[in-house]
């Protein structure tokens, strides 16, 4: 057994061929600890290769290069049954708490189905105890919802619904690829809260993706930022949001409107007019073509993680290069805390 | 307000949707006005009737929906009184509307400059090809879209570009007033702030006037002047944003402003369970009564009128009271 719940190892996704292909994953490397277990949130804009590495994780297709261990072993060498241990010990919930439903069935053939298909109780009370308690869990009760069609029921409720489904099988890890952003903004935080719940009450970890910094920034624990396949930067949730280094990060976090009329955006972005395409064989830093502070250097070589901050807070940017003339690093350090 | 002239008012508008157990006030007697040049946020959570009021405005209510009653007044004219025909011809030339998801609403099988030359063409018949070529070009312009895609189709377009090439159809006859529903919900923060940014500079150089539909709080205290919040078919507030955000004067906006989460300050997450009544039977008195954290014997017997509180903050809330020398005052609870 490892002290390792997923690590991840060179992992790369590319769709079409090897060498002109899309990259939608470059050479990515993490690990997750068995525990505390923690939330992990991946962020980038539509894209970037945030899904994939959900998918990765679930299993749904297996990386182009590199392995992905789970607890020690490669989660595509398993057996048949490492496999169905697998899927009962990595979760998912999806974006769309409209989708997948069954418009047919009431609430409670949802959870009826999970409890045939793992033989969850013996006995028909046992089951509805286990229903019961993973309907608390996410602050809903059987009698409210179980007898119940989806159209009956909120966005909010109908994914905590999809959240309570997964935790009855009580998993290590669950994928929530954008949870919420389906969801009214009103209505995120029950849900957020009780993914919160089922980190610090029932050991679950999670990896959250999404595109909403500020919900990353109030739930978070970790935060990768990917912007076309590649991570450019990660850290604390807290450090990375409250002090972005990468020049693309920045430009993420500058633009979340301000809920303060007051502070308005500063200044105006332009777009490029035409996206670098990235095949497999494209060198360079994939930020190159819209950085404002490139360097000749950038569109030659592609940038490793540099420490730029406590808590393993790095970034992928040549801005931060301790190689660099030390004088010239020393002048973007303070333009950064000056924007 | 740099202009206080009032281009669209909308007075006690109704609509319903008729349902096996009874109606759906979706849009249960709402007033507001809309001023020249200004961009107005309708807010609220979903269900709360944002669409189906503007949906009135537009007469754009299909059945089982109809307009019960109200009065839609756009240059001097009540437009809920208008045929087919006559709101065939102010459509996009007095009002035009960028729906909801507008990326996924321009036609697949036509190039985006032949849909907006289709618009033109409608109301203002055949054209000199170069004339009309040079203005589409001017319009993309002014959205910041680049000329190359005058021969494009949607599906090359990112969805930043084709929400924009909505904006520029939305512009092409230079209406009065744009109604954009959640025009950007759907698009990642860089792009939503260039497509918003967009919206901002056409209300300066036309002095077009918006009705912005959203959720997004946080959006809308960067982009819009005025803000009217809506709660399950009612208006519960209006106000100039700076002031609504300073200073809600209705628990519901207090809510909704305070549950927006800030990439300041980590603090316990405020929690909303919607709206929780069967929209066809509605509560008496107070609509938000029944989540109100302050309802009081008084909300369950009447409706509370919309009352101008302070100077240009109008609140539907028996909270609200006069005081003797004839201030309002809102009640500690």
């Amino acid at each position: 057994m490892s002290d390792k719940l997923f690590d991840i190892r060179n992992v790369s996704k590319i769709y079409g061929p090897e060498d002109t292909g899309l990259v939608a994953l470059s050479d990515y490397s993490f690990s997750i600890p068995t525990e505390p277990a923690r939330i992990i949130t991946i962020a980038g804009e539509s894209g970037s290769g945030k899904s994939t590495l959900g998918e990765l994780l679930l299993r749904s297709s297996p990386p182009t290069r590199g392995q992905i261990l789970f607890e020690g072993v490669d989660i595509w060498k398993f057996n048949e049954q490492q496999k169905r241990d697998y899927h009962r010990h990595v979760q998912a919930v999806f974006q769309d708490p409209f989708g997948v439903y069954n418009p047919f069935y009431r609430i409670e053939h949802v959870f009826q189905m999970v409890l045939n298909n793992y033989k969850l109780a013996s006995s028909k009370e046992r089951g509805r105890d286990l229903v019961e308690e993973a309907l608390n869990a996410v602050g809903l009760h059987g009698d409210d919802v179980l007898r119940k069609y989806p159209h009956q029921l909120s966005g909010g409720q109908r994914q905590r619904i999809m959240i309570a489904r997964a935790t009855m099988l009580k998993p290590k890890f669950i994928v929530a690829d954008e949870p919420v952003s389906m969801v009214d903004a009103s209505l995120r935080a029950s849900i957020l809260d009780v993914m919160m719940n089922l980190r610090d009450e029932y050991g679950i970890s999670f990896l959250y993706v999404t595109h909403d910094l500020s919900t990353a920034y109030q739930i978070g624990d970790q935060i990768l930022l990917l912007y076309q396949g590649t991570v450019t930067e990660h850290g604390n949730a807290v450090d990375v949001i409250s002090n972005p280094q990468h020049p693309y990060v920045q430009l993420l976090i500058e633009s979340v409107p301000k809920p303060d009329p007051n502070v308005p955006w500063p200044g105006e972005v332009e777009l490029p007019a035409e996206e670098a395409f990235r095949t497999a064989s494209a060198t360079g830093c994939r930020y190159y073509p819209r950085c404002a502070r490139r360097m000749a250097h950038c569109e030659a070589q592609t940038p490793k993680r540099f420490d730029v901050g406590p808590n393993g807070h790095q970034a992928a940017c040549f801005l931060y290069d301790p190689d660099r003339n030390s004088d010239e690093s020393r002048e973007a350090a303070s333009v950064n805390q000056s924007s | 307000m740099r202009n206080a002239e009032t281009v669209l008012k909308v007075d006690d508008l109704r609509v319903y949707y008729a349902t096996p157990q009874g109606d759906v006030r979706a849009c249960d007697g709402v007033s507001f006005d809309l001023r020249s040049g200004e961009i107005l946020g309708l807010v609220g959570e979903s269900g709360s009737g944002k669409s189906t009021a503007t949906g009135g405005v537009l007469r754009m209510i299909g059945s089982p929906g109809r307009i019960v009653s109200g009065r839609v007044v756009l240059d001097g004219d009540n437009i809920l009184e208008f045929d087919d025909e006559q709101m065939r011809e102010i459509r996009w030339q007095k009002i035009a509307l960028i729906p909801q998801g507008a990326m996924n609403s321009l036609n697949p099988t036509m190039t985006i400059s032949a849909q907006i030359a289709d618009v033109i063409e409608t109301h203002e018949g055949r054209q000199d090809e170069d004339v009309l070529r040079q203005r589409i070009l001017e319009l993309f312009r002014r959205v910041g879209l680049p000329g190359r895609i005058y021969s494009m189709y949607p599906h090359e377009l990112s969805g930043g570009m084709k929400q924009r090439a909505c904006i520029a159809m939305s512009i092409a006859l230079d209406p009065q007033v744009i109604v954009a529903d959640e025009a950007t919900s759907a698009l990642d923060v860089v792009v939503q702030r260039v497509v918003a940014q967009t919206m901002l500079k056409i209300k300066q150089e036309l002095n077009v006037s918006f009705i912005m539909i959203g959720h997004d709080m946080g959006l809308m205290a960067q982009v819009v002047d005025r803000l009217a919040v809506m709660y399950s078919g009612q208006l519960l507030e209006i106000a100039s944003v700076a002031d609504m955000f300073a200073a809600p004067a209705h628990p519901y906006s207090e809510i909704l402003i305070e549950s927006v989460p800030t990439l300041t300050e980590r603090k316990p997450m405020r929690i909303n369970e919607g709206i929780t009544h069967d929209p066809r039977n509605p509560p008496s008195g107070c609509i938000f009564r029944l989540r109100c954290p302050h309802a009081m014997e008084k909300c369950a017997e009447s409706r509370p009128p919309m009352q101008e509180v302070r100077p240009e903050q109008l609140v539907a809330c028996h909270l609200w009271q006069k005081n003797e020398d004839g201030e309002y005052v809102r009640q500690a609870v």
